[in-house]
């Protein structure tokens, strides 16, 4: 069965920015010791121009990241099929391959490609689902790699791919005494990037609307904090708030109506909601203390924010109803900026233990905790929307990078930059 | 008063009548431009010299900012104060330096200065935006304390978003954890 799948245009338009010239380079750094076998073969093409990119070297880098999978090196492989009639199961047993996936690639002569692949089980000698076809332009092929790597990873996993999904990220270049900031998107992989603001003053904390649309940060102009929104796909950018003290830390609420964010207006920092379309703001939070790092519970219900109410930073709760406030972490010398897994089972925190500040998860059912990371100044944990993998910045030889961790500390890999520092991810949400 | 210092004042010769003809004759385009030399001047500290009767003949105009007045008369007073790890508290050896900026801001009504906060690198960004904006804040209380008034100053935090050391080690992170009188 053939099935044409159009990709979402708006990841299309998200191109206009100009293309920054430094990638994110991939690098497992740990991995678990109970990875599924699976043999990506490279797809098979007999066209004459060269394609754009290997549709399967994407899969295979994205597979292995998720460390979930093992990919069997290609060097290995006693037979390069492109659809199962091809397949000699034997030569996928030897190599000890549970699955197999297997594709063509074949220019339809209209400017777009048919990239077709066929996922199977060596042990039943069965196909996975279907036999796919996606019809593609050149520049979409990453798209489509991306694609084919989430429904794999879901028909294997029974969890949802987050491999299409988008991060993003500030990066400070040139002088270190006079850096140029820079608000970047990029694949989740960190491909792709483009530069959405570039400011010769501080960009921080940018944050995800639910629906994927639009971005919130914090821009300094002349000299002092504002909070910007902003729409990805025509760059249409908004100054929300300009007030008096701190403007700080957005956070959209799951319906995409309200930022939580930081404002010290009334003298010290506190918690508010902005209602976007109606501009109306409440005051969430009435403490003298430090309140900040709003984040919201999945449901909206609760946002769970950074106090040093009780003497140390820690995480509490705020019911958005009622704003009754309760504490939510207790263990470790502080926690700060928390961010909760989408089920709402895991608070993932930047905890500091020993001067050390480091990524850790606590079980909001048991209370357990457990520190995921081992790194260097630890901080800004983004979770991938599917649950499995925590993003986080971190420093290593005095030079921010981005890493990533899974949630059960097992997997790590890291995105060095080539250029500049690199703060702040943020993973954005599934964009459909 | 150095020769140099003579040269940054401007002495106009000015009369009531003078002043009074502006106003009644002055087109639209003039009394906004009036408007704005008079919030220019009212920005700056004026020298009245008075006549023996004790009536206005001539008038000494300090054209300076009160930024450039404040980088005059405050040369070689710190404008910069350091703090300790996590806190926000005015050490002892600051007091020397904002007890002048006071004086000088009490003597300048018209002078207004931004307290720009920072933290080190270690801990999260918005919590150190916090965080600098606590120790800008400590500075202007100390400052109103000593009768400034409080609209005289803006608490500004850049968190550690602007290091001013870049090493990753006590030293440096010392040297970022601060809060800078700039006068606007």
């Amino acid at each position: 069965m053939k099935k044409n799948i159009v990709f979402a245009l708006f990841l299309a338009c998200l191109t206009l920015a100009l293309p920054a010239r430094a990638q994110l380079v991939i690098e497992i750094t740990s991995g678990s010791d109970q990875l599924l076998p699976i043999a990506i073969v490279p797809f098979g093409y007999t066209g004459n121009s060269p394609l754009p990119e290997d549709v399967a070297g994407i899969v295979e880098s994205d597979l292995k990241r998720s460390g979930v999978f093992e990919a069997i090196p290609r060097a290995n492989m006693l037979s390069l099929p492109s659809s199962s009639e091809n397949v000699f199961y034997r030569d996928w047993r030897l190599l000890k391959a549970d699955y197999v996936l297997v594709g063509s690639v074949a220019n339809n002569g209209n400017g777009t490609y048919r990239i077709s692949y066929e996922l199977l089980n060596v042990l039943t000698q069965a196909r996975v689902g279907n036999r796919e076809a996606l019809d593609v332009a050149p520049s979409n092929f990453r798209d489509a790699a991306h694609f084919i790597s989430d429904k794999i990873y879901e028909q294997l996993t029974g969890i949802r791919g987050a491999f299409s999904t988008r991060i993003l990220y500030v990066t400070a270049e040139g002088s270190k005494t006079s850096p140029t900031y820079k608000l970047q998107v990029a694949d989740a992989d960190g491909f792709r990037p483009q530069v959405i603001v570039s400011s010769k003053e501080p960009i921080l904390s940018p944050s995800w609307s639910h629906d994927g649309r639009q971005i919130a940060y914090v821009m300094f102009r002349n000299r002092r904090p504002s909070i910007f929104i902003q729409e990805l796909a025509t760059g249409k950018q908004q100054q929300l708030t300009q007030f008096r003290g701190l403007n700080g830390a957005p956070a959209w609420s799951p319906d995409g109506k309200k930022l939580a964010l930081v404002l010290s207006k009334d003298n010290n920092p506190e918690i508010y909601t902005l209602d976007i379309a109606t501009r109306r703001l409440e005051r969430m939070t009435n403490h003298y203390s430090i309140d900040t790092e709003p984040s919201w519970e999945p449901d909206g219900k609760g946002i769970i924010f950074t106090s040093d109410r009780g003497g140390n930073p820690q995480i509490y709760r705020l019911d958005v109803r009622t704003k009754n406030v309760e504490r939510v972490t207790f263990e470790g010398e502080l926690n700060t900026r928390a961010r909760l897994t989408p089920d709402g089972r895991y608070l993932v925190t930047v905890q500091k233990n020993n001067g050390n500040y480091h990524v850790a998860l606590q079980d909001m059912n048991t209370g357990r905790v457990q520190v995921l990371t081992e790194t260097y100044l630890d901080e800004s944990p983004s979770i991938a929307p599917n649950g499995s993998m925590v993003m986080y910045a971190t420093s290593d030889r005095g030079k921010g990078i981005l890493s990533v961790v899974s949630v059960d500390g097992l997997v790590k890999y890291r995105l060095p930059s080539a250029e500049g520092d690199v703060r702040e991810p943020a993973w954005s949400p599934y964009f459909k | 008063m150095s020769v140099s210092k003579l040269g940054k004042f401007a002495v106009i010769g000015l009369s009531a009548a003078w002043l009074a003809g502006c106003s009644t004759t002055g087109s639209e385009s003039d009394a906004s431009s009036m408007a704005s030399e008079g919030s220019t001047a009212g920005s700056t500290d004026s020298t009245y010299a008075a006549g023996e009767d004790g009536s206005l003949n001539s008038v000494m105009v300090d054209d300076r900012t009160a930024a450039q007045k404040a980088a005059d008369l405050l040369a070689g007073v710190a404008t910069v104060f350091y703090f300790d790890f996590d806190k926000s508290i005015v050490r002892p050896e600051a007091r020397e330096a904002l007890a002048k900026h006071a004086q000088f801001l009490m003597e300048n009504p018209d002078a207004r200065i931004v307290l720009e906060g920072h933290a080190d690198e270690r801990g999260t960004r918005e919590y150190n935006m916090a965080l600098g904006e606590r120790r800008a804040k400590a500075i202007m209380r100390y400052l109103t304390i000593q009768g400034v008034a409080a609209s005289q100053i803006e608490a500004v935090s850049f968190g550690e978003e602007v290091p001013v050391a870049f090493g990753h080690d006590d030293s440096s992170w010392q040297l970022n954890r601060r809060v800078e009188v700039r006068y606007e």
